[in-house]
């Protein structure tokens, strides 16, 4: 599944679209950066209700194709703005991490 | 043995937002250079885990980042309060972080096993009131 599925979920407001032609590797959740840093797949969409710059930090460094802000979290401008020049895509979404998660698997992520 | 590359980076230790610049820019240059994406990873990993140690713990400090034609090896220097046991640090779930640090996401206590799990050499040199250098080194 390409990341261009995942920018058309319904319940997800594109913040930063990142390459949408990216091939997703897994969906992950986790809130902790520090096992984030360590487990998170390169290529995965990673869901979280942490918005910090450190976040950014985390997924850029491990290769994560898309941050997913669950709980109606949101993003500094400053933050976005890097996201951008990084080329990972940021979404937003009202639902809680598991349902927005279920919804991406559903979709087509194993 | 062909030419090395030699960077180096102070590490900021007031600012918690900007952690991570250094590991970035080594992973560019890492990029820039061919270097296999699994080893960019391996050593991004590491050095951030290291470079956000340096920030908590020791208010900043120096990474030199060496790169030559069979590895990369990473020398992160600071003067903090050094570790006082190190088989206990590196424990999984072990962390002495500021509640400050945790609520941003830190403090899981990952860190040092993290830095292990992703170098292929890691080595501890630390004195208590003048501290800590750590040396990892990621195969190419």
């Amino acid at each position: 599944m390409k990341l261009q599925t995942v920018l058309e979920l319904p319940e997800c407001k594109v913040l930063v679209k990142g390459n949408p032609e990216r091939e997703i590797s897994k969906v992950f959740c986790c809130d902790l950066l520090s096992i984030a840093m360590g487990k998170a797949a390169a290529d995965s969409v990673w869901v979280t209700v942490m918005g910090n710059k450190n976040t950014l930090a985390v997924a850029t460094l491990a290769d994560v194709a898309c941050i997913v802000l669950a709980e109606g979290i949101g993003m500094d401008e400053g933050t976005l703005a890097k996201a951008e020049e990084e080329g990972i895509a940021i979404l937003s979404t009202e639902l809680p991490i598991f349902d927005i998660s279920l919804e991406i698997y559903e979709a087509g992520v194993s | 043995m062909g030419d090395q590359l030699i960077f180096t980076y102070v590490i900021d230790g007031n600012d918690f937002t900007r952690a991570g610049e250094a590991s970035s820019s080594v992973k560019n240059k890492l990029k820039m250079l061919g270097v296999g994406s699994d080893v960019i990873r391996k050593t991004a990993i590491a050095m951030y885990e290291g470079e956000i140690n340096m920030v908590i713990h020791a208010d900043g400090g120096t990474i030199t980042v060496t790169i030559s034609d069979t590895d990369i090896t990473m020398v992160l220097a600071d003067t903090g309060p050094g570790i006082p046991d190190i088989d206990q640090a590196m424990q999984e779930g072990f962390s002495t972080a500021r509640e400050e640090v945790r609520s941003l996401g830190f403090g899981a206590g990952m860190g040092l096993p993290n830095m292990k799990r992703y170098s292929d050499e890691m080595h501890i040199d630390t004195v208590i009131g003048q501290g800590t250098t750590i040396t990892m080194k990621v195969n190419l």
